[in-house]
C-alpha cells in the first residue's frame, strides 16, 4: 500500500486545478500568458513546497509542514458571479477617500472599487482584464521579477493566479490620494488557497503611495499565497505599504519583488498584525545608480502567531543608499523571524546600507530569531547592521513610575514608543493614521 | 582647487601596487624537515583506527570510543552529511588519500629532551619555539606536536609541584585515565559534526591539561603544532579542565611546510571550567595558506568548544587567524553555570585566495550569563572572509546579556567580506546587542596620514593595527607583539 504525503496531495490537487484553469482559459487568454502558466506549473511540480527541514536555510526558523498538513484545496476559479454583500468599512481597511481596487475571493469587484477620480493616464483595475486586452506594459513586466523557476510558492501563484490588481502610472503621473489594493477573503474561502497577484509599474518620475491590504471576513483557516511585482521607474517615487490583517487562523505567504531604477526612491512598509503564520519574502533590487530605498516593517504578534520577514536588498550597481529597519513586539507564544541579506555585487561602489532588527519580548514563551547578514563583494562601501532584543528598559519604567504614572500605562507608553519609530516613518498622513490605529488596536488586545 | 578625492586618486596607482605586494607576501615557515618517520599507509578503515590505538598502547575503553566515532563518521560519509553550509569552496576531499598517522621515529621512551631527534628540535628552534627548558624564555611551558605526536613537553616537573598536569594526550591516557575518560567528549561529543567524528576516530595526540582546585597556573601553557609529512592529515585533540577557582592561560600556534597539495587539519579542543574557574585560550594560527593561485595550503576544519560548567566560571577565546587555505572554525562557549562568562575575540586576515568562515557560538543556559563577541575580519587579494556566529538564549537563562560586534575591512576590489550572525532569543529578560560594520580603509584617514608624510602602506598598516587592537590587547603580552608582527608581515605589499 502506498501512502500519499500531504505534499503529494497538494502537488496533485493544485496541478490538476492549474490544468483545469488552463483548459478553461484556452483560446481566451493570449498565448504568452498560457505559456508562462504552463511553465510555472512544471516548475511547481518540480520544486514542490519548501517542507524539507535539514539544510533548508531559507526556511530554517519557519516550518511550513503545518501549512501543508492543513490540506488547503485549490481555489475554485469561477467566472464573475454575484457581488458578495460586504461592507468594507466594517473591515477597517482604511480611508474611504482612497482610490481602491477591491478583489474578493480572487475576483476583481468593480462595485466595491473606487477608481473614478484617478488622474488621467493612470490605469488601475483588474490584472486579468489587462492581460486579456494585451497590454504591452503588462506583457513586458508580468512575471519578469518574480521568478517562478526558483520558488515553489511563486510558481504556484503564477500557475493559478486568476486575477489581481494592476497599477500603471504613466511618466510624470503624480497621484496624491493613496491607491489601495484590498484582497478580501470571505467565508467561502474556508479551507482553500487564494493566489493574489499584484503588478505595479511606476513610469519615469511618477509618484504615488500604495497600500496593499489582506483581510479576511471570518476566523476560518485559509491560505493566501500572494505575489507582488513592483517596477519603480527612473526618478519615480513610490511608497508601498503592505498590511496583513487577516484572521489569526490564516496562513499567508507573500512574495514581493521590487526593481528600483536610477534616481528612484522606494519606501516600503510591512505591517503584520494578523495571520497564524505569515511569511514575507521581500526582494529589492537596486538596479540603478543614485537610487534610494527605505525598507521598514513592524510586527505586533501574540498567542500562536508566527511572522517571518525575509528581506533581500541586492545592489547590482553602486551609488545608492539603503536603510532597513524592522521592529517587533512579541507576546504569548508568538515567534518572529527576521532574515535580512544585503548583497553588494562586485563593482557596486559607493553603497551606503544599514540594516537593523529590534525585538521587544513581553512573554517568556515568545521567541525571536534574527539573522541580519551581509554579502559584500566590493570594497568601496559603507554597510552596517545591528540587532537588539530585550525587555522594557527598567530605568525608563522607573522614571515614568516616579512621575506618578501607573505601571500598566507606563508599560503601554514604552511599547507604543518602541513601535512608533516605524509607524511614524509613514509620510502620507491618512496611511499613517490608519496603520497607527490598527497597531494601537492590536496592542490593546495583546 | 584639488579635492580630497582627486588627491586620493593621485596616490591610488601606488597604493594598488602596494596592495598587490601585500597580497603576495611570502610564507616564511614553509621549510620541510628531513626526518625519518613512522608513517602508516594512506586510507582510513576500522583497522587504521585499531592500528593507531595499538601504537599508542591505549586501554580498551579508548579503542571502543574511537570505533564508535569511526562508525558514526562512516555513516555520515555514506549519507553524504558533510557540513556544506559554510561560505567556502573546495574540491571534494578524498579521505582515503590521507595519511592518518605519522610520527618522527624515536626511541621507545623519552626521558629528556636530549633524546628527541635533533632535526625535530631544530625545526622548533627555527620556528622560534623554546623547547629547551634552560632558556626559560618568558616562562612559557610548551608541548610540541610534530605531525601526529607530541615530541616534547617542557616544564612538566615544575608544574607538577603545583599539582598541574600538563602532558601530551597519549601520556594522559596512560597516566590519568580516569580524568581523561570523565571529560573526553563531554564538550564536543563525537556525534557533534563530521570532522569532530573523524578526529575522535583517528586523533593521534594533542595536549591535556588539568589545573587543580584553587591553583593559578604560574606560566603560559603552549602547544605548538607542526605538520611535516606530505599528504598527512593532522588530527590532534586538546582537553583542558580547570577545577574550582583555578586559572590557566593557554596558547596554541601552528605552521606547516609549503606543499602544493592540500592537507587536512581537523582538530578538536574541549575546555571545562568549574565553579569560579577561568580559562583563557589563545590561538595564533599560521598554517600554510597556499600560493597566490590558491595551490596547496591547509584545510583547517576545527571544532573548539568550552563549557562553563560551574557557577561564575569564565572561558575566553582569542584567535588570530592569518594562515590556512580554508579556515572553518567556531570557538564556542556553553554558558551552563549561573553567572558564567563567555568571550570571543578574533582577528581573521585573509589574502591571496584564502577563505575563512569563522565566528563563535554562545549558548546561554544558566541565569545571568554574559557573553561578548568581538570579531574583526580583514580581506585582501581575492580572498573571502565570512563571520558566522550564533547567540542563543535558552528559556531558563534569565537576565542573559550579550554584546556582539563583527567588523570587516576590505582591501582591494576583488575580495569579499560577509557577515551571517544568528540571534535566537527564548527569554524575555535577555538583553542582546549586535553591531557590525563593513567598509574599506577610510579615504579621509589615509589622506590625513599621507598629508603627514606617512606612506600609503605604512598608513594602512597603522589603521589596520588600530582596527585589530581591541583583539590583540586580549592576547598574552608576549604574543600580542608576535601577532602584531605577523599581521604586518602578512599585510606587507597587499595594501593601498
Amino acid at each position: 500500500m502506498t501512502t500519499t504525503s500531504p505534499l503529494d496531495t497538494y502537488l496533485t490537487d493544485f496541478a490538476g486545478a492549474a490544468r483545469d484553469y488552463q483548459a478553461a482559459r484556452a483560446g481566451r487568454d493570449p498565448d504568452w500568458i498560457a505559456d508562462i502558466r504552463a511553465e510555472a506549473l512544471d516548475s511547481f511540480q518540480e520544486l514542490g513546497l519548501p517542507t524539507t527541514r535539514r539544510g533548508n536555510e531559507e526556511w530554517k526558523y519557519t516550518d511550513i509542514r503545518p501549512l501543508v498538513r492543513q490540506g488547503f484545496t485549490a481555489p475554485t476559479i469561477a467566472g464573475p458571479g454575484a457581488t458578495p454583500a460586504l461592507d468594507l468599512d466594517s473591515l477597517n481597511v482604511g480611508s474611504a477617500s482612497w482610490h481602491r481596487v477591491v478583489i474578493v475571493d480572487g475576483r476583481y469587484t468593480p462595485e466595491l472599487s473606487a477608481l473614478d477620480s484617478l488622474p488621467d493616464g493612470v490605469v488601475t483595475g483588474s490584472l486579468a482584464e489587462a492581460v486579456h486586452s494585451e497590454s504591452d506594459a503588462v506583457r513586458a513586466h508580468l512575471t519578469r521579477l518574480a521568478d517562478h523557476k526558483e520558488q515553489g510558492f511563486t510558481a504556484l501563484n503564477t500557475a493559478l493566479a486568476a486575477d489581481g490588481a494592476l497599477i500603471l502610472l504613466p511618466r510624470m503621473a503624480a497621484v496624491e490620494e493613496p491607491i489601495q489594493v484590498v484582497y478580501v477573503s470571505t467565508e467561502q474561502t474556508q479551507g482553500t488557497a487564494s493566489m493574489p497577484r499584484t503588478l505595479i509599474i511606476a513610469g519615469e518620475d511618477s509618484s504615488a503611495s500604495i497600500v496593499e491590504t489582506h483581510v479576511s471576513m471570518s476566523d476560518d483557516a485559509h491560505l493566501t499565497n500572494a505575489v507582488t511585482e513592483i517596477v519603480v521607474g527612473a526618478g519615480a517615487s513610490i511608497s508601498y505599504c503592505k498590511v496583513q490583517q487577516e484572521s489569526e487562523a490564516t496562513y499567508n505567504v507573500s512574495t514581493t519583488q521590487v526593481e528600483v531604477n536610477e534616481n528612484a526612491n522606494f519606501r516600503s512598509m510591512a505591517i503584520d498584525i494578523g495571520g497564524r503564520l505569515t511569511r514575507n519574502n521581500l526582494t529589492v533590487i537596486m538596479a540603478g545608480e543614485g537610487s534610494n530605498s527605505d525598507v521598514r516593517g513592524a510586527y505586533v504578534i501574540s498567542r500562536d502567531q508566527h511572522v517571518d520577514n525575509q528581506v533581500i536588498v541586492d545592489h547590482l550597481v553602486g551609488h545608492n543608499d539603503m536603510n532597513e529597519l524592522y521592529k517587533g513586539i512579541l507576546d504569548g507564544h508568538a515567534r518572529s523571524v527576521f532574515h535580512g541579506s544585503i548583497i553588494v555585487r562586485p563593482n557596486a561602489a559607493k553603497v551606503n546600507a544599514m540594516q537593523v532588527d529590534k525585538n521587544l519580548l513581553l512573554s517568556n514563551d515568545a521567541e525571536a530569531d534574527t539573522k541580519p547578514a551581509f554579502w559584500i563583494y566590493c570594497d568601496d562601501v559603507r554597510c552596517g547592521h545591528g540587532a537588539a532584543c530585550g525587555n522594557l528598559d527598567d530605568d525608563s519604567m522607573f522614571y515614568l513610575l516616579s512621575r506618578g504614572i501607573g505601571e500598566e500605562e507606563a508599560r503601554m507608553m514604552l511599547i507604543r514608543a518602541f513601535v512608533s519609530e516605524i509607524v511614524d516613518a509613514i509620510r502620507e498622513p491618512s496611511i499613517h493614521d490608519h496603520v497607527a490605529a490598527l497597531i494601537a488596536d492590536k496592542l490593546d488586545n495583546l | 582647487m584639488t579635492t580630497v578625492d582627486e588627491t586620493i586618486q593621485d596616490v591610488a596607482p601606488e597604493s594598488n601596487q602596494e596592495l598587490k605586494s601585500i597580497a603576495q607576501q611570502d610564507y616564511k615557515y614553509g621549510f620541510i624537515t628531513e626526518v625519518e618517520s613512522d608513517t602508516v599507509p594512506p586510507g582510513l578503515t576500522e583497522d587504521t583506527v585499531r592500528l593507531i590505538s595499538s601504537k599508542k598502547n591505549e586501554p580498551e575503553w579508548m579503542l571502543e570510543w574511537r570505533l564508535k566515532a569511526f562508525r558514526h563518521w562512516e555513516s555520515l560519509l555514506d549519507k553524504e552529511q558533510l557540513p556544506d553550509w559554510a561560505h567556502i569552496k573546495h574540491p571534494p576531499i578524498n579521505f582515503q588519500d590521507i595519511i592518518y598517522y605519522s610520527a618522527p621515529k624515536q626511541k621507545e621512551q623519552l626521558s629528556s629532551l636530549d633524546e628527541v631527534d635533533p632535526e625535530v628540535l631544530s625545526t622548533f628552534e627555527k620556528l622560534g619555539i623554546p623547547l629547551e627548558e634552560q632558556k626559560m624564555l618568558a616562562g612559557v611551558a610548551v608541548d610540541a606536536v610534530f605531525d601526529s605526536v607530541s615530541v616534547a613537553t617542557t616544564f612538566k616537573a615544575k608544574l607538577a609541584e603545583l599539582g598541574i598536569i600538563f602532558s601530551s594526550f597519549s601520556e594522559a591516557i596512560q597516566d590519568h585515565p580516569d580524568l581523561v575518560r570523565k571529560y573526553l567528549g563531554s564538550v564536543v561529543p563525537y556525534t557533534d559534526n563530521f570532522y569532530a567524528a573523524l578526529n575522535a576516530a583517528v586523533f593521534s595526540d594533542g595536549s591535556f591539561c588539568y589545573i587543580p582546585k584553587g591553583v593559578r597556573c604560574p606560566m603560559e601553557l603552549t602547544t605548538y603544532f607542526r605538520i611535516n609529512t606530505e599528504n598527512s592529515g593532522q588530527f590532534e585533540r586538546t582537553l583542558i579542565v580547570a577545577d574550582e577557582s583555578s586559572f590557566v592561560s593557554y596558547l596554541e600556534g601552528c605552521s606547516a611546510p609549503i606543499r602544493d597539495t592540500n592537507q587536512l587539519h581537523a582538530a578538536v579542543v574541549e575546555l571545562v571550567a568549574m565553579d569560579d574557574a577561568e580559562i583563557k585560550y589563545s590561538t595564533i594560527q599560521n598554517w600554510y595558506p597556499g600560493d597566490e593561485n590558491g595551490k596547496g595550503g591547509i584545510y583547517n576544519f576545527v571544532t573548539k568548544r568550552g563549557k562553563c560548567l560551574g557557577a561564575r566560571s569564565k572561558i575566553s577565546w582569542t584567535q588570530v587567524e592569518t594562515g590556512s587555505a580554508i579556515t572553518w572554525k567556531y570557538p564556542s562557549v556553553l554558558l551552563q553555570g549561573d553567572d558564567s562568562i563567555g568571550e570571543f575575540f578574533s582577528v581573521a586576515l585573509v589574502k591571496g585566495r584564502q577563505q575563512a568562515d569563522t565566528g563563535s557560538k554562545m549558548t546561554h543556559i544558566g541565569k545571568r550569563t554574559k557573553s561578548t563577541i568581538i570579531a574583526k575580519g580583514v580581506s585582501a587579494g581575492q580572498a573571502e572572509n565570512t563571520y558566522r556566529g550564533l547567540v542563543r538564549v535558552n528559556p531558563g537563562a534569565d537576565d542573559a546579556w550579550n554584546f556582539t560586534q563583527c567588523d570587516s575591512l576590505l582591501i582591494g576590489d576583488q575580495c569579499g567580506a560577509h557577515t551571517t550572525p544568528y540571534v535566537e532569543v527564548k527569554n524575555k529578560s535577555a538583553y542582546l546587542e549586535h553591531e557590525a560594520f563593513t567598509s574599506r580603509v577610510s579615504e579621509d584617514q589615509l589622506f590625513y596620514c599621507n598629508s603627514r608624510g606617512i606612506s600609503v602602506e605604512k598608513a594602512h598598516s597603522m589603521i589596520i593595527n588600530g582596527f585589530c587592537e581591541e583583539v590583540f590587547k586580549k592576547l598574552p603580552f608576549e604574543f600580542a607583539v608576535e601577532a602584531t608582527r605577523l599581521l604586518e608581515l602578512n599585510l606587507e605589499g597587499t595594501v593601498g
